[in-house]
């Protein structure tokens, strides 16, 4: 009996290690999403996640896509932001370049960033930027304006994929936030944060 | 049948005062105070309910002065219900109980983790009920963002220590419930009595094993996405801060990956409850007895991968909209299963319509009625209309509220006996069970049309158009806690009486191994094995 007893202790300590090992491999995995969706939407541009490319495409279609630009400035960052024109008319596969004028208006000098976005989220994986300036910290000195480009084309093989082929216009959407906007965190604040809409 | 060996030697004095309770390790007692624990939570949970049908009663503010107390109230019913009252009575109160005595153990497999597991609630409660009475929104108390607690609203919203309270709760609670889940994997796995095979065992084991896994991968999900909103707060990381590079709709992939599971934790021990009493009170074996384990096991695991329906509003892609439609119907198959074998088993049955078999076949029809309006709202095209409505609230009532609820009373009611060795008269559980069921229907019922025209969840006050049902509604509210002043009652009487119940109350229907022993059961029981022969179910 005694023995039994010892082998059931034994099975026991095998399934609450195994359960245990469980519980921390499913921690890891929320944790692991963080990452593993960022390289999930940057392989399949799901989410309208734009694709980065090293080289144009070598030949352009007949068909011609719109894109449309928009610029965003977060509340609390004292930037102007605009692109040099609304809309652009180009051929798939073509490259283009496009200026954004940016311009600090406030007294001192500040850092910001720029997330962006493609709308349709279905085009973002077609939506291919060969240069741009988002996700790295860009610090204008008080009153200084700067150009900067993209420098983009839409993969010819958008016209083969039967859900958007027939789709027009593409917009790129650009929004700048303060660099580190919240220094506090925001349970440690006495005033509260503004709601940022 | 089972040939039960029931003989109570003690290997040492059994505890005595509150050492018996505070220290203890024995899985009855714990089962026990489980069960008291979510009564008590329960009229906590119920209270704030009423206060909230009493406020919508009519159109603009008659108690509540401020409307985001009236939220927190919302979010505190939630959260009091699904962790305190629900959980702890279906998986830590019946399933201490009768887990073991079903499958042939003498205690769980680990009593001391289990003695864990439960005081670890009422620190997590405690830690609930102060984030009730502290600043969470600029200017009053509590956090009132709802049981889900999406970011930014809790990230920027409540910049008070409310949430902070409400995160650490739910971590306590979900290392208990963890523990817990540990606990009956490693019982019903290593610890069933000679001859109990997998396919012997009864559905509420079986219902208790696919929900402690339900636990085990979902919960630490959960610990983590809070973990991540608590950092958010107070530590500057930025999970779910988009200026900084997060994402908020991350926040609600992580929560509904543990949401989903979590409404079928608190759901599938109710199914095994349910079938143990349709069999017991039709004098049949269970119809369909695989066919029934096995559902249980294919909702817990469909119910993984069907999370983003309740983010249908979110901005999810079109083809990942397809997919969570179609998987999210796919679970009505085998609920269906479910549903017809418990009909399947009445067909032809000597029914005897006791308490808890009419709490068990009200229990059937209510759940399906909110079946029926969860595949409605799988609809993508149709859940654009009524995302956020009282057709939502309707429907989850339905589900939990009439569904798991109803399981919780009608295995109270069949169990009672077996637990205490005294008997609540068949004639106050039968009028609880009207007045409760003529009440939740028309409490939850009106819901539907008010949610069809438009009325959106979490406000204190609506348009005078939604007057007429919302005054109904509130009306069943207290029809139903009237209900539960005759639950109270029936539990009165049985501890005044001097009746006694038999071993086995039921009859020859009820062939599971707890109705062998004696009511109540010995301290320890099953000191040499039972050896399991049969095939009853």
């Amino acid at each position: 009996m005694s023995e039994a007893v010892a082998s059931r202790t034994a099975s026991n300590r095998t399934t609450l290690v195994a359960c245990l090992a469980l519980v921390v491999a499913m921690v890891g995995a929320a944790y692991a999403a963080v990452p593993l969706y960022r390289l999930f939407c940057q392989l399949t541009g799901f989410g309208g996640t734009t694709q980065v490319a090293s080289t144009a495409p070598a030949s352009a279609l007949a068909q011609m896509i719109s894109v449309r630009f928009d610029s965003n400035v977060a509340p609390g960052l004292n930037w102007s932001f605009k692109a040099e024109t609304q809309v652009t008319k180009l051929k798939i596969g073509e490259t283009a370049t496009i200026f954004y004028k940016i311009t600090n208006h406030s007294s001192e000098p500040v850092t910001a960033q720029a997330t962006y976005n493609v709308q349709p989220d279905l085009a973002g994986s077609y939506f291919n930027k060969l240069q741009c300036f988002c996700f790295t910290d860009l610090t204008l000195k008080p009153g200084e304006t700067l150009d900067v480009p993209v420098v983009f084309f839409v993969d010819p093989a958008l016209a083969s994929d039967k859900d958007i082929s027939t789709l027009d216009t593409i917009t790129l959407s650009y929004t700048f936030f303060p660099s580190k906007s919240r220094k506090t965190p925001v349970a440690e604040l006495t005033e509260p944060p503004k709601p940022q809409l | 049948m089972a040939h039960a060996a029931t003989s109570h030697d003690t290997h040492h004095g059994d505890p005595t005062g509150w050492k018996r309770w505070v220290m203890s390790t024995n899985h009855k007692d714990i089962g026990t105070m489980y069960l008291i624990f979510a009564i008590i939570a329960g009229l906590v949970g119920g209270f704030l309910s009423i206060a909230m049908r009493l406020e919508l009663q009519e159109p603009g503010l008659q108690y509540f002065t401020n409307p985001q107390t009236y939220n927190v109230f919302v979010t505190g019913h939630g959260l009091i219900m699904v962790f305190f009252v629900v959980m702890p009575a279906v998986i830590g109160g019946f399933g201490n109980w009768f887990v073991p005595l079903m499958i042939g153990a003498p205690d769980m497999a680990f009593p001391r983790m289990n003695n864990i597991s439960f005081w670890l609630l009422p620190a997590a409660f405690a830690l609930l009920g102060i984030s009730l009475f502290v600043e969470g929104a600029p200017g009053s108390n509590g956090f009132g963002g709802g049981w889900t607690v999406y970011p930014p609203l809790a990230t920027m919203g409540h910049p008070g220590p409310a949430l902070d309270f409400g995160i650490l709760s739910l971590h306590l609670a979900g290392a208990s419930s963890i523990l817990g889940a540990i606990n009956f994997i490693t019982t019903i796995l290593n610890m069933r009595a000679p001859g109990m095979t997998m396919h012997k065992m009864p559905l509420f084991a079986w219902a208790l094993l696919v929900t402690a896994f339900l636990l085990l991968l979902s919960l630490p999900v959960l610990a983590g996405a809070i973990t991540m909103l608590l950092t958010d707060r107070n530590f500057g990381t930025a999970f779910f801060d988009p200026a900084n590079g997060g994402d908020p709709i991350l926040y609600q992939h992580l929560f509904w990956f543990f949401g989903h599971p979590e409404v079928y934790i608190m759901i599938l021990p109710g199914f095994g409850i349910v079938s143990h009493i349709i069999s017991t009170f039709s004098k049949k074996p269970i119809f369909g007895y695989l066919g029934m384990a096995y559902a249980m096991v294919a909702i817990g695991a469909v119910g993984f991968i069907v999370w983003a329906h309740h983010m249908y509003t979110a901005g999810l892609a079109l083809n990942t909209q397809r997919y969570f439609m179609f998987a999210t119907m796919v679970i009505a198959v085998p609920t269906g299963v479910k549903i017809f074998s418990w009909i399947a088993t009445m067909w032809g049955g000597s029914i005897r319509f006791t308490a808890a078999m009419q709490w068990a076949i009200g229990f059937i029809f209510l759940f399906t009625v909110g079946g029926v309006t969860g595949v409605v709202l799988s609809n993508a095209g149709l859940d654009r209309n009524l995302h956020n409505t009282y057709y939502v609230v309707a429907h989850f009532h339905y589900v939990l509220s009439l569904g798991a609820v109803f399981s919780i009373f009608a295995g109270f009611y069949y169990w009672f006996p077996k637990m205490s060795g005294r008997i609540i008269p068949e004639s106050i559980g039968i009028l609880h069970f009207w007045v409760a069921f003529i009440g939740a229907n028309v409490l939850f019922f009106p819901m539907h049309f008010t949610g069809l025209s438009g009325m959106p969840r979490h406000y204190v006050d609506y348009p005078d158009a939604f007057a007429g049902w919302n005054r109904i509604s509130s009306y069943g509210s207290y029809i139903f806690a009237a209900g539960l002043l005759i639950f109270f009652y029936g539990i009165l009487r049985a501890y005044m009486s001097p009746v006694r119940a038999a071993n086995n109350p039921w009859g020859e229907g009820a062939t599971t191994l707890e109705w062998t022993l004696s009511s109540p059961p010995p301290h320890h029981q099953f000191d040499t094995l039972p050896r399991f022969s049969g095939s009853g179910h």
